[in-house]
């Protein structure tokens, strides 16, 4: 941890607009990723972990959207980029890898050209560098015979090739910070394992960062050095992956916790939330957000307008509703 | 591929067939025939008698169906054309050239309208040159063929005096020189632009819609994510996706010129095959109709086989087997 910093956000806010007002979707978020760690952000469907992601390099349709706060990188506030200056960034120093692959790939061109575009726009080699490059990549990502690969058409490959082959669009250029916005959603589960056991083999050798957005807390514990957990766009809960799991403390983190079956559970009911994560129209903004969603928690247990507090060196928990939280009484929820 | 293109056009021979007796028997249905607008007062019922037993219009329907039938299939001979006293092959044919020349250049424009303003409309949609060209829309599809037709015909025709106003070539023009083909083109103009400007619709609504929903797809996020500057993000990526649905439909469009000129070539009295067949209902010249109802219907199944040859041919993930 005592790496470099390569990203700070500091009070991030994004508003989306429905019907000329604005609604923030990302409430006053910071975080830092540090050269060669992984930093998980989970949270529900909806809680706003993507759109960090798309805030990070500008990829929200500017007439709908308003940010505000910083997004440091290179001691330069990305926020206040134009277009070009973007694109020096994306893909060059910031990769992406998308939580879909078939749709994240063009149909309609070859594997080979959508690897060879980035490297097209952010390095000086020729086509015959860039082919040579290009099944470099392909071959870095595992994925056996490049050459047959790069001259197929994303149906053509298994939901896994394509994932890799994503992967190879992110690396292209050996970027600094990698943003993986659910990369093993879309997978079946042996797949996942090799494409996080690939993310983690390549990080070590281009000593990337890695933001790592998921709902899935087994890849949280499998692959990450720090977690935030976001709800309703806000981050609840900061800590070291090791701290979180061992010390849970927000009621949200301890719901999501529990909510995994377990081994030893075969025959118990499963842990749910009740409810689901507000719209951002319907959100009530003051108070603690999770709230609505342990109503048998006392009021006076919730701050009036809750912030992150350290609790413990490198713990923060938003809210004080943590200290005398439990699960419901009758084993429900 | 090419198996099925065979088993396609194999396919199409019992089509055709189904066609020429429904095409017939329709023909035979109208009231009246070839000899009917020839009764005047001083002509002798015994006369008409007599020209109608000759063409064979006595004998029993089958048989004349027979009878054509078997011209066809033994001579390729499509009979004589009753108002132009000429072979239909023949009338056909020189019509033929005038509507194919009519439909590329109307195709041409057509798509030169439509494209750039689908792109652009979907591009910056809600913007003001949207809205424009959602207006333009409305009109351009809901004004009917003859009206607008006719509103050209008088501003570019008769008051500004830009264009002629009918026929397909200046006469007397030496065929086979430069002037001809200018002559042909000038007569061409007016009439292509009108029928571009009705057909634009369906394309610029289909390409700005396309464009609108390919912009939210994961690939263009993909690609800029890349890097890859907005411009081009458009030329690589939304602009081929969107052209996909165009490209289903090339094949009927193409078909669906050349057969549906009907009402401009009337309008501006262009001899086309679209004018030829007009004439030909309203003469009951059955030789002619029949002979065109069948070239469209091949130009019809021809066309569906078309698009789907050209779709395999821009979008991989489609294959004919």
């Amino acid at each position: 941890m005592e790496d470099e910093k390569i990203l700070e956000i500091k009070d991030l806010h994004t508003a989306f607009r429905f019907q000329d007002e604005y609604f923030d979707a990302i409430d006053d978020v910071s975080l830092s990723l540090y050269k060669n760690e992984v930093l998980a952000i989970v949270g529900e469907s909806g809680c706003g972990k993507s759109t960090i992601a798309n805030s990070i390099v500008g990829l929200h349709d500017k007439n709908f959207t308003k940010t505000s706060g910083e997004i440091i990188y290179n001691g330069e506030n990305v926020l206040n980029y134009s277009e070009d200056q973007y694109n020096k960034i994306r893909g060059k120093e910031i990769g992406f890898i998308f939580q879909d692959p078939l749709a994240s790939l063009n149909p309609l061109h070859k594997i080979g050209i959508q690897i060879e575009e980035s490297l097209i726009y952010h390095t000086n080699l020729n086509k015959g560098q860039r082919h040579e490059r290009m099944l470099q990549l392909l071959d870095q990502v595992g994925i056996i015979n490049p050459k047959r690969i790069a001259n197929q058409f994303p149906h053509q490959l298994s939901g896994g090739m394509r994932q890799r082959v994503l992967i190879a669009i992110a690396l292209s250029c050996k970027p600094k910070i990698i943003i993986a916005d659910e990369p093993t959603t879309a997978l079946d589960v042996t797949i996942q394992a090799q494409i996080l056991d690939l993310l983690t083999e390549l990080q070590d050798e281009i000593n990337a960062g890695i933001i790592l957005i998921t709902h899935d807390l087994g890849v949280v514990a499998q692959m990450s050095d720090r977690v935030a957990v976001m709800y309703a766009g806000q981050i609840v809960e900061y800590a070291e992956t090791k701290e979180l799991f061992s010390n849970p403390l927000h009621p949200y983190t301890r719901s999501l916790l529990q909510s995994i079956p377990q081994a030893d559970s075969v025959g118990e009911e499963l842990h749910v939330i009740k409810g689901m994560v507000p719209s951002l129209k319907n959100l009530v903004r003051e108070g603690c957000r999770f709230a609505p969603r342990i109503p048998w928690i006392l009021e006076s247990e919730h701050e009036k307008s809750p912030m992150l507090n350290e609790v413990s060196k490198n713990h923060f928990v938003r809210c004080t509703c943590w200290k005398n939280f439990h699960f419901r009484d009758d084993g429900g929820y | 591929m090419w198996k099925t293109v065979l088993r396609r056009s194999l396919l199409m021979i019992p089509q055709l067939f189904i066609l020429s007796i429904i095409v017939f028997a329709l023909g035979k249905m109208m009231p009246g025939d070839p000899f009917t607008g020839l009764i005047t007062p001083d002509i002798d019922p015994l006369r008409i008698a007599e020209l109608k037993e000759k063409a064979g219009l006595n004998d029993p329907i089958p048989v004349q169906y027979k009878n054509w039938m078997v011209r066809i299939l033994r001579d390729g001979d499509f009979g004589k054309s009753y108002t132009y006293k000429m072979q239909v092959s023949t009338l056909i044919g020189a019509r033929a050239v005038n509507t194919l020349w009519l439909s590329l250049l109307t195709l041409i424009l057509t798509y030169l309208i439509a494209i750039p303003l689908g792109i652009y409309a979907g591009r910056y949609q809600g913007s003001p040159f949207d809205k424009g060209v959602i207006i333009y829309n409305f009109i351009s599809f809901a004004i009917p063929t003859f009206v607008l037709s006719l509103i050209f015909l008088l501003i570019f025709g008769y008051k500004l005096a830009w264009f002629p106003t009918t026929g397909s070539v200046e006469i007397g023009v030496q065929k086979g020189t430069f002037a001809y083909v200018l002559s042909k083109l000038h007569y061409m103009i007016l009439p292509a632009i009108t029928a571009a400007v009705l057909r634009t619709a369906g394309t610029i609504q289909y390409l700005r819609n396309e464009v609108i929903d390919a912009k939210t797809q994961d690939y263009v996020k993909t690609a800029r994510s890349k890097g890859v500057p907005i411009d081009k993000v458009y030329t690589h990526h939304i602009f081929r996706n969107s052209l996909l649905p165009i490209a289903a439909f090339f094949g009927f469009t193409i078909t669906g010129l050349l057969s549906g000129s009907i009402f401009i070539e009337t309008i501006f009295s262009y001899s086309g095959m679209g004018e030829l067949f007009i004439s030909a209902i309203n003469s009951r010249d059955y030789a002619v109709m029949n002979a065109l109802v069948l070239l469209f219907g091949f130009l019809t199944l021809t066309g569906s086989l078309l698009s789907d040859i050209i779709m395999t041919a821009v979008d991989p993930r489609i294959r004919i087997e």
